[in-house]
């Protein structure tokens, strides 16, 4: 039984309210476009409001010689200069500017003595570059934008959940939903719209990554027919709680290492000393005086525990595996040795609670145990440098949606600023392509009829499979064969696990009716997150090199040939297949930007 | 704790009917509430309705009453409750019920709309705003809000009188006035608003706001009194009135 369906008509939908959706529906409403917001959660739940450690933004105030030059090296070195350069470039640009603004929007951030904005260090950062509020960064940057978009009037679609976007002809032309709550299917009609859904990380089974993960925006995006890219670079997180079981893989800031906390093993070895690569040698610190020095003169070279985070990951991984682990399977990151309990619990008050709470660790007192947790995937859906469009006309994605600033691994705070810097170009070139394009769209009926079919078949099922079986076995098999490090037995063994999962999904059922129904929701969210674990896991067969997020124990070295090119995850004819394009060539000046050693 | 089994009573229903159904869960080590109900969705009851996100205290999401305590259900140690009885847990009372323990909490949200917005002063010379961290630790204790709405749940001014939701904003959106009227940037006045159409007076100060915050904000203390008598200040001081005309203060 189709329609008739409730139905909304806007210049702009973006979908995601997190701080890249935000800050595109805000853009986009300046614009003048009618423009609408639609979240899967209630508004201010969305990623973002996790986010820690800061927003990454060479302002200088701590260090004047710090500029976009800097961060945009910093940033291309971190991700193993797989990232597209131009928005690189344009993201160490404008970030400052975009964190300023939240300032004139209410954001509170901490100060410096004189009165301007205090910056921290992170992991892969040359300067204390990020702006922060304690070890509260995004919910200060989710609640100013949240705020500042309902003052704007803009329209709020909460809980209601896009299951797939629609076409006319070859453009979208909206989106088809449903509400959570009442289990009632919505269409939205649209020229433009935005997707800044976020990632893929509830495939794995340790993740700091909410129900919310799951891919949906890459999986649409795929299935309009969308290119995505560097669908193998997902990045695990080095330090995640790993006790007790319940809270394993819950983030700990890696402000905690910004803030002078170090990394031991059960030998009490600051161990990172042992894993610099050659790649960030000249930069690196080798002694523990030097690190520690570091902390306060520039002139001194970076504690190694501060390397970016795909190399943090591995060795905490070599550690665990080589019998220097803790007891339960983690490594040592203490910061109370190092630093006093006062300023502890002033700079991170949130991991002192969440120590407290969950775990009875005082973290003023003793070491927290931390390991590996799947955080961020740095692939995603292709979009053009400056004005995030998408390979489909009127798409547009920004955030941890889209693909290409980041390369094959990110750095800690180049994530909020992303969200900022393409979210407002993702709202304002939406906006300008909405005004110049002068039709109507009109998406078919058909696909409407089909979709809420498709969304309804598990009602029709008994004791069929269970979503939430299905899902565990998804987590298990990434976790097991798609995770830090990967050989290609291991993800060929992952793929047919994946096609297995695909036939079950065929079969789930759900119980109960529409009505605010977790089980109903989550068999439709696996939709996507099978085709996002299959885009991943096929890209990963295909890099046989190492970098970045992206480990083969069967091809551990860095290859040139594959430091050229991005893989390209396409479907057709309901099949997804992978090819290789070259990255967007660099200009000269920015090239040796990069070659400049310190 | 091995073959040690939790007994939990959840409330299963929606606005129509409803009542408390049994489940048992195998013990784990550290679990939280909110992994005990996760347990119960994939095995017994996969259409049990639920909110969560962040699963560490970080998004306000899973506020509930656990034996009727409102509390955070990701932030409650199984280990910190008389597990040899069963464990009660119901949807927040003060907002409607949509399904299980999934309340309709709009009500906060309209609220929100109606606060005033952020209307900073000019820029400072260098085209920043300078600000000393003295002058913002106070908001930045507001700013911690995670928007659980337990306060707003435990209020008994809307607990108890579903009729005063037109007219009373309630503490989280009392400390949201309290962080805009502290900000030092802000130039807006926002206590007429609070003294006639938010009210700022049926707060009797019993503190029960404060008791449920998961951030530990002192919304009755820092947020409440001040704006009462910043109200008081306004509005029934004469003498403190007639000096500011005078003198012709802004905010």
């Amino acid at each position: 039984m189709a329609g008739p369906y409730e139905t909304h008509e806007y210049d702009v939908i973006v979908i995601g309210a997190g701080g890249a959706g935000l800050r595109a529906a805000v853009e986009a409403s300046a614009q003048g476009v009618k423009t609408a917001l639609i979240c899967k959660s209630l508004l201010g739940k969305a990623h973002t409001v996790m986010a820690e450690g800061g927003i990454a933004a060479a302002m200088g105030n701590i260090y004047p010689e710090d500029n976009w030059k800097v961060h945009f090296r910093d940033t291309m070195r971190g991700g193993k200069l797989l990232n597209n350069w131009r928005m690189a470039q344009i993201h160490a640009q404008e970030s400052p500017a975009r964190v300023l603004e939240l300032e004139d929007w209410g954001a509170l951030f901490d100060r410096t003595p004189d009165g301007r904005i205090l910056q921290r260090d992170f992991g892969g950062h040359r300067y204390a570059r990020l702006a922060h509020v304690g070890d509260r960064t995004g919910l200060e940057m989710i609640r100013t934008l949240q705020q500042h978009a309902v003052h704007k009037g803009i329209d709020v679609y909460m809980e209601c959940t896009i299951a797939r976007l629609l076409k006319d002809g070859d453009r979208v032309a909206g989106a088809f939903g449903y509400w959570r709550e009442s289990g009632r299917f919505v269409a939205f009609t649209a020229k433009a719209v935005i997707l800044a859904t976020g990632g893929i990380g509830k495939a794995w089974k340790i993740t700091s990554n909410s129900w919310e993960y799951t891919g949906d925006g890459i999986a649409m995006a795929l299935d309009a027919g969308a290119d995505l890219i560097d669908m193998e670079m997902v990045q695990f997180h080095p330090t995640g709680m790993v006790w007790p079981p319940s809270v394993r893989g819950i983030l700990v800031t890696e402000g905690v290492r910004g803030d002078g906390g170090t990394l031991k093993n059960s030998e009490g070895k600051r161990f990172m000393f042992n894993y610099i690569p050659d790649f960030f040698k000249a930069e690196t610190a080798e002694t523990e005086k030097e690190a520690d020095a570091w902390y306060e003169d520039k002139n001194n070279r970076r504690t190694p525990d501060l390397l970016p985070r795909d190399e943090v990951a591995r060795a905490i991984n070599a550690e665990v595996k080589a019998g220097r682990g803790t007891p339960h399977g983690g490594v040592f990151l203490d910061i109370a040795s190092r630093r006093s309990a006062d300023y502890i619990q002033k700079r991170l008050p949130s991991m002192y609670h969440q120590f407290r709470e969950l775990a009875a660790v005082d973290i003023t007192k003793e070491p927290m145990e931390v390991g590996p947790t799947c955080h961020y995937v740095m692939g995603g859906v292709r979009v053009d440098a400056d004005t995030t469009a998408t390979t489909v006309p009127g798409l547009f994605a920004a955030g941890e949606v889209a693909a290409g600033l980041h390369g094959a691994n990110r750095l800690g705070g180049n994530s909020l600023s992303d969200l900022l810097v393409f979210g407002r170009r993702a709202g304002l070139y939406a906006a300008e392509y909405v005004k110049k394009f002068t039709g109507a769209v009109k998406p078919g009926v058909d696909q409407l009829d089909s979709t809420e079919h498709e969304l309804l078949t598990p009602f029709n099922h008994h004791g069929g499979e269970n979503p939430y079986s299905i899902h565990m076995d998804l987590q298990d098999c990434m976790q097991n064969l798609v995770g830090i490090i990967r050989t290609e037995s291991d993800l060929k063994k992952a793929l047919g696990e994946i096609d297995r999962l695909k036939q079950r999904l065929t079969r789930a059922s759900v119980e109960g009716h529409r009505q605010y129904n977790p089980g109903w929701h989550l068999a439709m969210d696996l939709h996507a997150l099978l085709e996002v674990a299959e885009a991943c896991t096929l890209s990963a067969i295909e890099r046989k090199e190492s970098r970045g997020g992206h480990t083969r124990d069967d091809y551990p070295k860095a290859d040139p040939t594959f430091g050229k090119i991005n893989l390209v995850t396409r479907k057709k004819n309901g099949a997804l297949s992978i090819a290789p394009e070259p990255l967007p060539e660099m200009p000269g000046e920015l090239k040796q930007l990069i070659e400049e050693q310190k | 704790m091995a073959g040690r089994q939790f007994i939990m009573r959840v409330w299963r229903g929606d606005a129509a009917k409803g009542s408390f159904q049994e489940y048992r869960v195998p013990a784990g080590e550290g679990m939280v509430v909110l992994d005990v109900v996760h347990a119960i969705q994939a095995t017994q009851a996969g259409d049990l309705a639920v909110r969560w996100n962040c699963k560490a205290g970080k998004c306000g999401s899973c506020s509930a009453e656990i034996n009727g305590k409102p509390r955070l259900m990701c932030m409650t140690r199984m280990n910190s409750l008389n597990t040899d009885e069963p464990i009660t847990i119901a949807p927040m009372k003060t907002f409607p019920l949509i399904r299980d323990l999934v309340t309709d909490v709009s009500f906060n949200f309209e609220m929100a709309k109606r606060v005033p917005a952020f209307k900073p002063r000019p820029k400072g010379p260098d085209g920043t705003h300078r600000m000393q961290q003295e002058d913002i630790d106070r908001v930045q204790e507001f700013h911690k809000c995670i928007e659980c709405f337990l306060c707003q749940n435990v209020c008994h001014v809307i607990r108890d009188h579903e009729d005063n939701k037109t007219h009373f904003a309630g503490p989280r959106l009392f400390v949201r006035y309290a962080a805009l009227e502290m900000h030092p940037l802000d130039t807006n006045d926002r206590r007429e608003l609070l003294k006639d159409k938010m009210g700022l007076g049926y707060c009797n100060i019993t503190k029960c706001c404060s008791e449920v915050c998961p951030e530990h904000i002192k919304i009755t203390d820092n947020a409440i009194i001040p704006l009462k008598e910043r109200v008081v200040d306004e509005f029934y001081d004469p003498l403190a009135r007639w000096l500011r005309k005078l003198t012709a203060k802004g905010n």
